[in-house]
Order: structure tokens, then sequence, then C-alpha cells
């Protein structure tokens, strides 16, 4: 079944805020080998600036796709998740985020195309803080590939 | 956003090679990234599930070459100091059951923009002499 191009505007979300923790920023720096202690430690993190650990530039995506499964299990858009290829990212951040941040995401869908096969979708996830203050941007498509 | 801990935008020169790292990737790297993102699509572990959908075999997630990417430029740039960071995924990295595959990350200078003293650096990803990803952008702020 293809991709529903009528899905383009749909949002999704905020569900519930996600809760930003040292442990978790260290893992998921050891996972994408970022070296800097302010990943690890509190005091590292106040000598760079920061009031706690903060997170690798990647770790939005963490939050993001989580918000993005609602777009890919949505029945309506079509998404074949085993058929699914990552085409490309783009992160904008607003503000690092810290250790303690409650995140809350909403996915839009601001793009939809077919093209001979392939359909790409593409999401745009805000995430905001517990003031409702912009913390990044995160856009991402996906390439489906139609069965044959 | 203050950059106060960021790299110094004098001297920095378009074509510069500001940070570069060679990183091996594993089946285990593959595994700690999917624990550590929730990124657990069986394309990243399972070479029976990767075949069935058209893959040579395991492929590493676009997003853990992405996030070391990032880690490479932010070595140089400090944490937090990355504030804009893009690129399309243009080849899988293929990663064998037992063996290893080392892939070359180079950030260099791509533009200087004297006003936002911010710095574009480029950042090229290569694989088997292959180019992993295409348009691969961080903007940095500088102190």
């Amino acid at each position: 079944m293809p991709v529903n191009t009528e899905a383009v505007g749909r949002a999704y979300g905020p569900h519930e805020p996600y809760e930003v923790t040292r442990v978790k920023i260290r893992e998921f720096a050891d996972a994408v080998d970022a070296y800097s202690f302010a990943h690890r430690s509190e005091e590292a993190a106040r000598a760079e600036g920061f009031s706690d650990a903060v997170a690798p530039t990647t770790f939005a995506v963490v939050i993001a796709q989580q918000a993005e499964f609602h777009v890919v299990v949505d029945p309506e858009v079509g998404v074949d998740f085993s058929r699914v290829v990552h085409a490309d990212e783009r992160f904008t951040h607003h503000r690092p985020i810290i250790a303690g941040d409650l995140i809350s995401a909403t996915v839009h869908i601001d793009d939809i195309k077919q093209r001979g096969g392939i359909s790409t979708v593409t999401t745009r996830t805000e995430l905001t803080d517990e003031d409702g203050a912009p913390v990044s941007t995160v856009i991402s498509t996906l390439a489906v590939r139609e069965e044959a | 956003m203050s950059a106060e801990n960021g790299p110094t935008f004098e001297g920095l020169e378009v074509g510069q090679v500001v940070a570069a790292r060679e990183v091996t990737f594993t089946r285990d790297t593959l595994v700690r990234y999917a624990g550590a993102s929730g990124d657990f699509n069986p394309i990243h572990y399972n070479d029976a599930f990767a075949e069935s959908v058209g893959l040579p075999g395991v492929i590493a997630h676009g997003m853990l070459t992405m996030g070391t990417a990032a880690s490479v430029v932010e070595e140089w740039a400090g944490p937090g100091n990355v504030v804009d960071l893009q690129t399309r995924f243009a080849r899988p990295i293929p990663v064998p059951a037992m063996g290893e595959a080392t892939v070359a990350f180079t950030a260099k200078v791509g533009v200087l923009d004297t006003e936002a003293r911010f710095a574009r650096i480029d950042i090229l990803v290569e694989f088997e002499g292959q180019k992993i990803l295409a348009k691969a952008q961080a903007v940095v702020a500088c102190a």
C-alpha cells in the first residue's frame, strides 16, 4: 500500500514529557564516542557553564524518534516500517539539552512525496521545555520502498 | 546561545582540518547504540531480517554514524556548541557478525560567518573509500 500524501499537515502530541537524566546522557555519550566529561559529571558541566550534565549533539533523536513513531504506526499514513530507510536528518538547537529537562515533543508531517517506487515522508519534531520554550527542532526524512 | 567554552573564531581558515578520527564499528557498537537510542530496528542486529528486506546484511544505524560525526566535531567545538547539524545518508555501512568496519571522519572548516561568529564545519565520512554521509554540515558557535 502506498503512503498517503493527504497526511501532510497532520500533527501528533505532545504526549507525556521525556525526562532527561544524567544516566541516559552518559549512556548515549558512550554509544557515540562523545568524550567530554561535561556529558558525565555535573561538576565538569558546571565548569563549562552548564547547570548540569549536557547532552551530546544528537541526543535529541532519542526523544524525536519516540515522537516520530506515532507517524510510522498511524495506519492512515501507511508507512511499512520494514521497508523504511533513513534518508536525511537535521537538528537545530535553540539551547543545549541538560539533565533534569522535561521535554515535550510535537511531530508534524511536513511533506510526503512519491517518485518511482519510493515514497519519502518528512517530519519536523519540535521539542520544548517545561516553560514551553523551544529547545530543538528535529527534521527527519524516511524513504519507504514500495513493494514491487 | 553562549559559546564561551567554544573554539576561538579568530585564526580559523576555510579548508582547515579541525578534527579527525578513525572509529571502529562492530556488532557490539550497534547493539550499544540501539540500547542508548531506543532504535531497535532489527536491520541493525539481525542478518536474516536485514536480508529479507533486501539489504546485504546488518548495517549500522545512520544515526550512529551521524552521532559519531557530531562527537568528532564536538571534541574540537566543545559540548553544547554545535547549534545545527544536518546530513543525508548516502550509503549504509555493513557491519559483519564477527569482524569490524573502520570508518574515517574528517572535519574541515567550510564557511566562516564573521558577523554571527559561526563556523560551518563540513564532515567527510568514508568507509572503504566511499562517502557514507552527504552534505554533512555542523554549525559551530565560536567564542
